[in-house]
């Protein structure tokens, strides 16, 4: 793809059509990536996420600009949902980031999630690898409003910040699990309502209950809940992170200050503590396998025939078949199709 | 998958008139024939709409004027989008246009001109016609 070149060398027309291109799916992709890959690994990624209506996109202007001033380059991804219905979308976090117009090192993207639910977009990883090899230095990626389980966000980014906002739920919501535990940064947003000191004391609550302080990793199969322990334990091999609660008005910039500095505080905890290599290889292994599931379901789909696929269909629908007995019933077809496909390679 | 290309448009009010509920119910039509939309809100400079149009890399740009500046404003952000590299990308204006006005739009580069009371099909229809005969661009 004749983009690579240009996006390496900064040129912002062929990085949109990049991203584009990334979101596309072009047939020359899985290469446009490849060669941008060697220079990717350096921008820190910071993942906004949060209720709808919390001030995500206000935040992250807030923060890019204050960024900004500090000399830091920024790439923005802004995830808003697609229609179910009809496909389309309104994608309006840029009104928000109207502070950012103008100013040559700040590029903002909008996406829509078309019909990926974890929050973000499929395209989301390849999208923020990009800008990472466009030279951003700090890649925000803003969520759609999310509920309790859109937590995709924290197996991309670096740094998770959930945003909340007064008046939103009571202290039994704050102890659920979902999307307060991955938190490395809580903010409460329109800190000027009422309210407030409320929200600000239940998280902190929430928190001496027992976070999981160092984060158990990601991935289910070897995840353990981990007692919280206290941040002054010298005994712990790992320093532990006590997700701050900070309050913020993001479209006073009030706040802001006290925030950068606890972002700032959960980067250098994740480069001098060592905590970095070990995340990056459980988002690399996630990665992997959920690009695995994806290639695999295609590769399956692609050779199982399409008429063994609706027999199955029909054969549930008629309650002959249960859905456990026809994944197996089309496992083995797939089995089959490429049993005669070796046999065939051999003679 | 059968990947569709997915039309991106931009609508933006430039300008200082602060009415846009004409811009929303463009961008929920458009939402809703399959289109991604996005929106800027109100009171965007022509740099603004043409750093936006670059960024998003949007298929079509939609301008919605009321406020009589349309004379000033779109040649300034057709000049600035051509100069953004962004030549090939069609603009469309809807709002409050004079009928004397409009061969002065079109010659400075709009596509199409969108009164008050054009049907949103019609808007949906140009749209869907000047992407295709844009072609199936390169990612």
């Amino acid at each position: 793809m004749e983009l690579v070149e240009p996006v390496l060398a900064g040129d912002r027309r062929a990085l949109a059509r990049l991203l584009t291109a990334v979101e596309g799916g072009a047939a020359d992709l899985p290469q446009a990536l490849a060669a941008l890959y060697p220079h990717t690994g350096r921008a820190w990624v910071i993942g906004i996420t949060g209720a709808p209506g919390t001030g995500k996109s206000s935040l992250v202007n807030a923060l890019a600009k204050a960024f900004r001033e500090r000399g830091r380059t920024i790439g923005i991804i802004a995830v808003d949902p697609t229609s179910p219905f009809s496909g389309g979308a309104i994608l309006g976090d840029r009104i928000r980031m109207r502070d950012l117009a103008g100013d040559r090192g700040v590029f903002i993207r909008s996406m829509a999630t078309r019909g990926s639910l974890g929050g973000l977009s499929r395209a989301t990883r390849d999208a923020i690898r990009v800008l990472d090899a466009a030279g951003f230095e700090i890649i925000f990626v803003e969520t759609v409003g999310s509920g309790q389980s859109e937590v995709d966000i924290v197996r991309t980014a670096q740094t998770t910040v959930v945003v909340e906002a007064p008046g939103l739920g009571d202290d039994v919501q704050a102890i659920k699990a979902g999307i307060l535990e991955i938190a490395d940064v809580l903010v409460v947003n329109k800190a000027d309502r009422p309210g407030a000191d409320h929200t600000v004391r239940a998280l902190r609550a929430m928190l001496e209950l027992g976070h999981p302080v160092s984060r158990g990793p990601l991935t289910a199969h070897h995840g353990r809940l981990m007692q919280a322990a206290p941040a002054d334990d010298n005994d712990s091999q790992e320093r532990l992170w006590l997700p701050p609660v900070i309050e913020t008005v993001a479209t006073e910039s009030q706040g802001i200050d006290t925030l950068l500095q606890a972002l700032e505080a959960h980067r250098q905890h994740l480069l001098q503590d060592g905590v970095q290599p070990s995340r990056e290889r459980e988002r690399i292994e996630i990665e992997l396998l959920d690009r695995l599931q994806a290639s695999l379901l295609a590769r399956l789909l692609s050779r199982v025939p399409a008429d063994v696929f609706a027999t199955v269909i029909e054969q549930v629908q008629s309650r002959a078949l249960d859905p456990q007995s026809a994944v197996a019933t089309l496992l083995e077809a797939y089995d089959q199709v490429i049993k005669i496909h070796s046999e065939r390679a051999a003679s | 998958m059968t990947d569709q290309r997915t039309i991106r448009v931009l609508i933006a009010k430039p300008g200082l008139d602060g009415h846009d509920r004409g811009a929303k119910v463009i961008a929920r039509a458009l939402r809703d024939a399959g289109m991604e939309v996005i929106y800027t809100g109100l009171r965007q400079t022509p740099e603004m709409v043409a750093e936006a149009a670059l960024q998003e890399d949007v298929d079509v740009v939609g301008l919605s004027i009321l406020s009589g500046a349309h004379l000033a404003l779109v040649p300034r952000i057709r000049q600035l989008m051509d100069e953004n590299d962004l030549r090939d990308v069609p603009l469309l204006v809807g709002g409050i246009i004079p009928d004397e006005d409009v061969p002065a739009l079109r010659a400075a580069g709009v596509s199409g001109v969108f009164g008050p009371g054009t049907s949103t099909e019609a808007i949906i229809e140009h749209i869907r016609q000047v992407v295709m005969n844009r072609g199936g661009r390169e990612g």
